[in-house]
């Protein structure tokens, strides 16, 4: 029984939570790992597009309800959505439009374009900021929970409880779904294999006919999307805050590092494994000691939570020193 | 980069000095001209002005990494904050009863923590294979745990003391600007783990490893309590100039300012402002001097040879990582001195209030403004971009006002007029992007 407890409590406070942070990041990652495999930079103002996007989506949010909109047991969010998508992504098309192509044109060095990236960080942030403030917003709404607690112990007659939240639940079935489409328009569709040609070798999808201007349309769409995806799904499991989404430029880039940049399936693994390195490490583990028959001195937690962004920097850091290709051999140099 | 580097053509040996020109003119204007733009107050103008120059201090540390080197620091906020840390432990007064609390099992817990570090890169550089895996994560995990058995009663210990007004480990009570080198110090040693592992791979990962170190100097100031109180600040470091108070009950004093037809509280800030503001140009321009004897020296020479073709450098035998490293610690350490200039500006330390936006990127946008690789362009740069930053928070209500007044009061101009100053933000990305896109040289491109 307390094995079963000790499971439970283990599935309820790691394994879940976990799951839907690794899901986001993996979303985030994905973005990431796609511009720098097409676009050949690291995109500093992707975090700042996440913020911005998911502005997007809770003002679309606000306006549905106050039709009296809703989505059932769902967040109302996910019918705002699309909409959301399309109006960040154009803002997107608009940035490259404006800013990044001329560096492709010009061949100029990746850390210039970076800077660049920079500046669409100051300006995406501040429009965030203008369109939504600087406060911390909850905007999920319908049911709460999938499983709560107490109706876990009724039904197991445990002592520890589970709960899914319906925004987890969410997250997850959403990532495992988009997820699925990228890999089958990347590997099935004439466009996803043009632009896996173009990520592998630029000039002979150019010899043989690829339009670049559409990669790159497809790619900012793309990534774009994703990353208004993984915004949205992070504000609704924990809130809205736009300073947080910058903050989360960290374990992203760490994710994409991690798994091999360039390599979307390196980016999904390398989200995992810093979302379960993080939630593991910063988890008190005495309660599951105690279920085990250990009688622990102290908390047992190897790291406050208020330092879980190191943990994505020590990953990072163990990653650069030991093998710098990611583990999924993306491009290093 | 190498691409907008060459001199297409050279500039007017007049735009220079104009430009300085200029700026110290907002600054006058600023101190005197009291209307809708300006606040007429020299208090306000001069502090305006001391924050321009430890921006500038900044910004030429940025300067030598970014200007000289074409290297990226993301986590420009960690090295000032860790600059910053200096004044705080070396100039503050010790507490009582900190260091007997803990602060011999402190030293020895952080011994411990860099002994395991030290023995897992020797054994990682000697073993091979699974072992060597095995070896490392136990070296790891054991050296963790001891670390964490030393520290952590020594940290309650120390926080324990005195927790309402000290609970830190205090300072040595030494003169402020002893601190300034060692906030350098502070910083160096920093660049230098972060450039030893991220240098020499692609330039993105190291944009990204400072982004993480950034990120991690700042968490960790705000909640080691025993380092220098967290988020509770410290406050009362030390100055290097008078303070007000003395001033005001200076007979000598008071008759001067009397003479200048200014009440003594008024005048004694000015002073202060201004005594401060002296040391800072000194500051800048002994760095300015420095780094300029460097640039022309046969180093200097070497360097801007890599900047400017890295291949044809390392075909010439020269060691490119090595030197970026040492671009990375002397920028880093300059960078690091501003941090300490400002904590003793501010005479007060707030992790609160490192935020990346304003510590980290703006910086960098005082740099590209002022023209990346020339000292001048830094310093240009930093005073123009801190005044446009600190007044666009004036400028954007009122200009919004101004360009909303067709509009009826509804709720819509409230809201605009209300996040007019989170315009700024936009603002300067644009400012970056402009000038990347149709000056990449800058204000003051390098000669």
């Amino acid at each position: 029984m307390d094995l079963l407890n000790a499971l439970v409590a283990i599935l309820n406070f790691v394994v879940i939570p976990a799951a839907a942070y690794g899901a986001q990041l993996a979303l985030g990652a994905l973005g990431v790992t796609l511009i720098y495999g097409i676009l050949r930079f690291s995109n500093f103002a992707h975090g700042d597009t996440m913020a911005f996007g998911t502005a997007i989506v809770i003002l679309l949010t606000w306006g549905l309800q106050a039709l009296g909109i809703g989505f059932g047991p769902l967040p109302t969010a996910l019918l705002a959505l699309p909409l959301g998508i399309a109006l960040t992504a154009a803002l997107a098309l608009l940035t490259d439009r404006w800013v990044y192509r001329h560096y492709r044109q010009v061949r100029a060095a990746p850390i210039v374009v970076v800077m660049a990236s920079v500046g669409v960080m100051f300006v995406m942030n501040g429009l965030t900021r203008l369109v939504i403030g600087v406060d911390e917003i909850q905007f999920a709404d319908g049911a709460r929970f999938v499983i709560s607690v107490p109706q876990f112990k009724a039904m197991t007659g445990l002592t520890e409880g589970l709960a899914l939240r319906t925004t987890q639940a969410i997250t997850l079935v959403i990532a495992a779904l988009s997820v699925w489409a990228l890999f089958a328009f990347l590997n099935r569709t004439r466009a996803g294999k043009a632009m896996r040609a173009y990520a592998d070798n630029e000039d002979l999808a150019l010899l043989s006919g690829i339009d670049p201007d559409r990669v790159v349309r497809l790619t900012w769409i793309i990534a774009t999307g994703l990353a208004v995806l993984a915004g949205t799904l992070y504000g609704l499991d924990k809130s809205f805050k736009a300073f947080n989404y910058f903050q989360i430029l960290l374990p992203v880039f760490a994710a994409a590092i991690v798994g091999g940049l360039g390599s979307p399936l390196g980016a999904i693994a390398g989200g995992f494994l810093i979302a379960f390195s993080e939630v593991a490490l910063t988890y008190p583990w005495k309660k599951i000691a105690e279920y085990l028959g250990f009688e622990p001195a102290g908390l047992m937690q190897m790291l406050g939570t208020e330092y879980k962004l190191a943990i994505s920097f020590v990953i990072l850091i163990v990653v650069l020193l030991v093998r710098p290709t990611g583990l999924f051999r993306g491009k290093a140099y | 980069m190498s691409s907008n580097r060459q001199a297409e053509t050279t500039a007017s040996p007049w735009r220079a000095p104009l430009l300085f020109a200029a700026v110290i003119l907002l600054v006058v204007l600023e101190g005197t001209v009291s209307n809708a733009m300006f606040s007429g107050s020299w208090n306000s103008a001069l502090s305006i002005l001391n924050m321009g120059l430890i921006s500038a201090v900044t910004a030429l540390g940025v300067n030598m990494i970014w200007g000289y080197g074409g290297l990226f620091n993301a986590g420009v906020v960690g090295f000032v904050a860790l600059g910053g840390l200096a004044p705080v432990l070396i100039s503050t007064q010790p507490v009582a009863g900190a260091w007997a609390a803990g602060g011999p099992q402190l030293v020895l817990a952080l011994a411990a923590g860099l002994a395991t570090l030290v023995i897992a890169v020797t054994t990682a550089a000697r073993m091979k294979g699974v072992a060597r895996v095995l070896v490392v994560a136990l070296v790891l995990i054991g050296g963790y745990v001891a670390t964490r058995m030393l520290f952590d009663p020594a940290v309650t210990a120390i926080e324990a003391n005195n927790p309402s007004k000290a609970g830190n480990i205090g300072g040595l009570g030494l003169p402020v600007l002893l601190s300034w080198p060692v906030g350098m110090v502070f910083a160096a040693i920093a660049a230098w783990g972060i450039g030893k592992v991220a240098l020499g791979l692609r330039s993105d990962y190291l944009a990204i490893a400072t982004l993480g170190i950034g990120e991690i100097i700042v968490a960790i100031l705000k909640n080691e309590g025993w380092l220098a109180r967290g988020v509770l600040n410290i406050t009362g470091v030390p100055r290097p100039v008078p303070y007000e108070l003395a001033l005001q009950s200076n007979p000598a004093f008071v008759e001067a300012a009397a003479r200048w037809a200014m009440d003594p509280a008024t005048a004694s800030a000015i002073y202060v402002k201004l005594c401060y503001a002296a040391i800072f140009v000194a500051v800048v321009l002994i760095l300015i001097l420095l780094s300029e004897l460097a640039l022309y020296s046969p180093w200097g020479r070497m360097m801007r040879a890599i900047r400017d073709n890295e291949t044809a450098a390392e075909a010439m035998g020269k060691d490119v990582t090595r030197r970026h490293l040492h671009l990375f610690i002397i920028g880093c350490a300059v960078i690091g001195l501003s941090g300490a200039m400002m904590v003793t500006l501010d005479g007060l330390m707030a992790p609160g209030g490192y935020n990346p936006l304003r510590y980290t990127f703006l910086v960098w946008v005082m740099v590209i403004v002022g023209g990346s690789g020339n000292n001048w362009g830094a310093v240009l740069g930093a005073v123009l971009i801190w005044f446009l930053w600190i007044k666009a928070e004036v400028w954007g209500p009122a200009g919004m006002s101004l360009l909303t007044s067709p509009l009826s009061d509804g709720p819509l101009r409230q809201h605009l007029i209300e996040s007019a100053p989170q315009m700024r933000y936009v603002a300067m990305g644009l400012v970056l992007l402009l000038v990347l896109r149709f000056a990449p040289r800058g204000l003051l491109p390098e000669r």
